[in-house]
């Protein structure tokens, strides 16, 4: 039963809890098991939060024998990235600079999790302060991929793509700056959701780009992603950016799409966002996808968004801008480590320098002077203001684009899972990675990966769909529809072909 | 050949606040380069005629009514912190004002 | 540091003789909200350190700034009052720079949208002139936190050990108000920053925006001077004095970089743009310390934050409840009360306007209303050391005692002794009359009793004024309003005095 437990999606596991065949503390510590039995070996938590996750299934059982009204979701086990504050729980950011930070708040998003009695399993890995797409950059190690211990789990939410991926939660939250949450998925076969920017609150999300930056679900099926999309989504007075309006229904919209009629959709295919750099396999279940779009009744068509190629460029301008600034406050001054220099006076400057200098890693350094260089006297104008601009172009071809079709879909990454090592050293190719994400970052539009087969190495493959903003009900429609005759097609979800991992006890 | 100097970075670290050791001003000196790429890339387009944008979804005034709320307890401010005297933020001494 | 001491300095009279002084004045006012700028802190002054602090205001990770809709109504009130335009959008900026009190390390500011623009302040100088300084603009930001510098010299940053940082203060929303250099002022330059600051400090009081209190630092100012040979000439390089938080330290920084720039450039020297600080014991500017970063802020607009765009109809609306401002108040008082103008500025600076508008409004002229407060009442405050505001006297009281000598009940001479009583507190002027007996003898049967002794105890004056030589009569008067002990009114004693002579 216990194994069972941690097999099951969220929606089915939340109906077991409403039925009273399971209780939380059982679904809870079946989580807890499988993190001690395979999380060695993944390495996707950087803290287990054992007796707080407990602590809240207890008083959800309680309150459930009480007969209180709960939410869907609750008493059902959440892994929280560890960009995310959480209120007594340590926070690190993935970064030694953070190192035995305990947060004296509740990000918002945590705020409504704990609201609804989602109990907290722990924090998962990540690229350091979210810079990276392979959790290659985690000051903690790396995170490993189930699929295969030797490559990465993307990034820079390769520790709750893992870990759900693993069956060590059910959901988790992810962030999306260019393509944390899609990317992950995508190399993961897990399902991820970046909603459209101001749609889930950032107030408590350790900021790297505050224009880009969203946070969204992290799960194995598409109606679990809206299920905690609800549940984290919608207005929030101390997120100055948050959409004041309701969220579309989303979890309607998901089981609306699993019935499987598309017809009346316009599918458009980005013409950008395909052919030269795509591995093989990738190309070959994107078309498939599409054939079956096409067997659901949508029609399909291509669009081009001949400004997507600049995407990358605008990115690289204003994401280290914006991160230079946002990173400026850990100086060793208020909170988290603090190095004096090995020689010569301490003064505040230079223990500001030195404590920097040791606590950000490589990745960091890097962005921090890329966008310090970018802001420095003189270049404004040349670089952001400029960057700026190319956000205008972009989001005018996704006007145009969305006047064609309703929903637009590429392959999530050019490519499957890397081996470890295989692009640290070669920044280019790791920022390629992102090429087909990162505009709808720069537009603010949703978009989702969901896994939509195996590469020829054996590896899945990621599908992405992109709405217009505060649209995401069209990702869960759409979204829901592939995966349900994706999934009739494979006899089943993809992790199922996902090598069981040893279990280490 | 890289565009970016190793001076220009070193100039960069100190606005940063970022010690580097000498072998990181080499490497970061040359891997800057992607930034000049990425200006030369955006500036094909970014013309005059181009507004910028800077937030994904236009909206304006979004303002909070003049009610304080309950301060953070004076024992979370400085739990963090790594000193702390009299109830402040004990740092190394100052020198220079703004 | 003891250098200081040595600087040359020119004869100020001597300098302004040579020189045409440019003086440029940012000044930052703390708005008096409830509420921090950014964040729902409580803002109330004296508090232990650290207690009115939130994620926002500390720079925790993660937290982010919501902007206080009243501070934006206050800088916008602050604009209309300084005649400016209100801007139709305008947006935050991150001013990046590393220092402790900041908790984020950049200061979220205006720059090149600021909410207001292009304005003017009329200046009333102490002989009545009136100076206009052209404002450039003021925009919003939020204050930083409070060092205090342990060990070392006494509390200054040099030389310290370690610092203490205190973030109550970091996020207060403060308006800084930039003027567009100041010409024109020749010597008076120092006179003219002075009632600039002085007036902008009036100006927030009226318009309740900011309890405006130089002592606590709520108005701070940066003073810009620099110097050149004739009105004609470019501007000259400028430095920029920091902190000067008093009138009077205006007043003086202004004259001690005047004489020092002279100095600099009487030797054939140029003066170094920098940043100076005003040491108040010593009455000197030094230089700043050199920064190896210096200006360059890598600003660019606050990310976190959306624009302000305040509506036409907002503005508007925030327009018509600006009270009026001193200097236009001061302006129709004088008009309606037909002061001169040395009298108005008299008043002013004893700070008898407002009582003498209550006095007048109460019902009392406004020349009696005048002679009272800065008459009779200036004195006893001088004497007894208090404001005059302070006097334990109301305007109604003055009046009242005012209504009573017009209606004859008493004289003058009785009016003082009635004030006297209400000062004492005795009640009321009317309460005092009844009370001390003070009424004016108006009973002619009893004031001819008097008049007949005086007349027999002085025949040789009767004889004199029967002959028509009536200077003599004085000291029949007198004798008889001796009599009566000062109760009967002069003016019917005289009559009764010249019908019993005949």
């Amino acid at each position: 039963m216990t194994n069972d437990l941690t097999r099951l999606s969220a929606a089915d596991l939340a109906a077991h809890l409403v039925s009273g065949e399971v209780s939380s503390v059982e679904a809870t510590q079946a989580h807890l098991d499988r993190i001690g039995d395979v999380d060695t070996a993944v390495h996707a938590f950087l803290h287990v939060s054992t007796e707080d996750a407990l602590a809240t299934a207890r008083d959800i059982d309680s309150r459930r024998a009480a007969g209180e009204d709960l939410h869907p979701l609750a008493g059902v086990p959440i892994a929280v990235k560890d960009v995310v504050v959480t209120k007594g729980l340590p926070t690190t950011a993935g970064s030694k600079i953070l190192e035995g930070w305990i947060p004296p708040y509740d990000a918002t998003l945590v705020e409504r999790i704990r609201a609804a009695g989602l109990p907290i399993l722990g924090k998962t890995n990540m690229d350091e302060f979210a810079m990276g797409s392979s959790t290659e950059h985690s000051a903690y190690g790396n995170t490993h991929n189930p699929w295969d211990l030797d490559r990465i789990p993307g990034g820079s939410g390769g520790g709750s793509a893992a870990a759900v991926a693993a069956y060590e939660a059910p959901l988790a939250i992810g962030t999306d700056t260019g393509g944390s949450i899609r990317q992950p998925g995508a190399v993961t076969g897990t399902v991820g959701v970046k909603p459209t920017y101001g749609g889930v609150s950032r107030y408590g999300l350790i900021a790297m780009a505050s224009s880009l930056d969203q946070a969204g679900p992290v799960t194995r099926t598409v109606l679990d992603s809206a299920l905690l999309h609800e549940l984290i989504g919608g207005h929030d007075p101390r997120d100055s950016t948050s959409i004041n309006e309701d969220l579309p229904l989303l979890v309607d919209a998901a089981r609306q799409g699993a019935i499987g009629d598309l017809r009346g959709l316009r599918v458009g295919v980005v013409s950008e966002l395909s052919g030269e750099g795509y591995q093989e396999g990738v190309s070959a279940r994107f078309a498939e996808s599409l054939d079956l779009l096409r067997s659901l009744g949508a029609e399909i068509i291509e669009v081009s968004c001949p400004h997507f190629k600049y995407a990358l460029g605008a990115y690289y301008l204003i994401m280290p801008s914006e991160a230079s600034s946002n990173l400026a406050k850990f100086d060793g001054m208020r909170f988290g480590l603090r190095v004096e220099p090995e020689d010569g006076p301490v003064t505040a400057e230079r223990v500001m320098s030195a404590t920097r200098g040791q606590g950000f890693g490589d990745e960091v350094k890097r962005r921090i002077i890329l966008g310090t260089y970018a802001l420095s006297a003189g270049y404004y104008d040349a670089y952001y203001g400029s960057a700026q601009k190319v956000r205008t172009l972009i989001q005018r071809d996704f006007d145009a684009a969305f006047a064609q079709a309703d929903v637009l879909v590429s392959p999530t990454a050019p490519t499957t899972a890397f081996k470890f090592g295989e692009k640290l050293d070669d920044p280019l190719a790791m920022y390629l990675n992102d090429v087909a994400t990162i505009p709808a970052n720069l537009a603010g539009v949703p978009g989702m990966s969901l896994p939509n087969g195996l590469s020829d190495d054996g590896l899945p493959v990621g599908f992405q769909i992109l709405a217009p903003a505060k649209a995401d009900d069209r990702l869960y429609r759409v979204g829901a529809a592939l995966e349900a005759a994706l999934e009739n097609t494979w006899g089943g979800p993809l992790l199922a072909k996902a090598p069981e991992l040893e279990v280490a006890r | 050949m890289s565009t970016i100097s190793r001076d220009e970075v070193a100039r960069v670290a100190v606005l940063a606040r970022i010690d580097l050791r000498p072998e990181e001003l080499d490497r970061l000196a040359g891997e800057l380069d992607v930034i000049v790429d990425a200006i030369a890339q955006v500036s094909e387009v970014a013309t005059p005629d181009v507004p910028a944008t800077s937030h994904p979804l236009p909206l304006t005034n979004v303002f909070r009514d003049d009610v304080p709320v309950p301060p953070l307890p004076v024992e979370d401010v400085l739990a963090a912190a790594p000193a702390s005297e009299d109830g402040r933020f004990s740092v190394p001494q100052i020198l220079g004002e703004e | 540091m003891s250098a200081h001491a040595t600087v040359d300095l020119v004869d100020y009279d001597e300098a302004v003789r040579r020189y045409d002084p440019v003086i440029g004045i940012e000044v930052h006012v703390e708005l008096g909200t409830k509420t921090k700028m950014f964040c729902a802190a409580e803002v109330e002054f004296g508090g232990e350190p650290n207690t009115q602090v939130t994620p926002v205001s500390l720079g925790l990770p993660g937290a982010l700034p919501v902007v206080n809709g009243k501070a934006v109504e206050y800088a916008i009130k602050i604009g209309l009052a300084l005649n400016c335009q209100i801007a139709e959008s305008c947006r935050f900026a991150r001013k990046n720079y590393f220092y402790p009190d900041v908790p984020k390390n950049f200061q979220t500011s205006q720059y090149d949208e600021p909410i207001a623009f292009d304005g003017y302040l009329d200046v009333e100088l102490e002989d009545g002139t009136i100076f206009r300084v052209d404002i450039e603009r003021a925009h919003m930001e939020e204050d930083a936190g409070k060092n205090t510098h342990v060990g070392g010299a006494t509390g200054r940053i040099h030389g310290a050990e370690y610092s203490l940082v205190d973030y109550n203060r970091a996020g207060i929303p403060l308006v800084e108000i930039v003027t567009r250099p100041i010409t024109g002022a020749g010597e008076r330059a120092p006179e003219v920053a002075r009632a600039y600051v002085q007036t902008l400090r009036d100006i927030f009081r009226a318009l309740d925006v900011s309890e405006a209190r130089m002592e606590r630092g709520n108005v701070r100012a940066d003073v810009n001077l620099s110097l050149r040979a004739t009105p004609e000439s470019p501007l000259g390089t400028r430095t920029e004095t920091k902190n000067v938080n008093s009138f009077r330290s205006i007043e003086r920084a202004v004259r001690y970089e005047v004489s020092r720039q002279a100095a600099v450039l009487d030797e054939g020297g140029t003066v170094i743009q920098e940043t100076r600080h005003w040491h108040e014991d010593t009455s000197v500017t030094t230089a700043g310390r050199v920064k190896s970063d210096a200006e360059d802020y890598r600003y660019f607009p606050e990310p976190d934050l959306v624009p302000v765009a305040p509506s036409r109809d907002w503005v508007e609306q925030i327009r018509a409840t600006l009270p009026e401002l001193p200097v236009a108040r001061r302006n129709r008082l004088q008009g309606e009360w037909g002061y001169a103008d040395a009298e108005m500025r008299d008043v002013v600076n004893a700070g008898a306007l407002d009582l003498i508008e209550a006095t007048v409004a109460a019902g009392a002229s406004p020349a009696a209303a005048r002679k009272w407060w800065m008459g009779e009442l200036a004195r006893y405050a001088k004497t007894s050391d208090t404001e005059i505001a302070e006097i334990a006297v109301t305007p109604a009281q003055i009046a009242q005692l005012q209504a009573l000598v017009d209606s004859g009940r008493i004289n003058d001479k009785l009016a003082r002794q009635v004030l006297e009583g209400v000062l004492a507190g005795e009640g009321d002027p009317e309460a005092v009359v009844v009370a001390r007996g003070l009424e004016v003898v108006s009973d002619d049967g009893a004031l001819l009793e008097a008049i007949d002794a005086a007349l027999a105890a002085q025949p040789d004056i009767v004889e004199k004024v029967r002959s028509g030589n009536m200077g003599p009569i004085g000291a029949i008067i007198g004798a008889v309003m001796k009599a009566t002990k000062g109760q009967a009114d002069a003016g019917r004693v005289r009559e009764l005095v010249i019908e019993r002579i005949g």
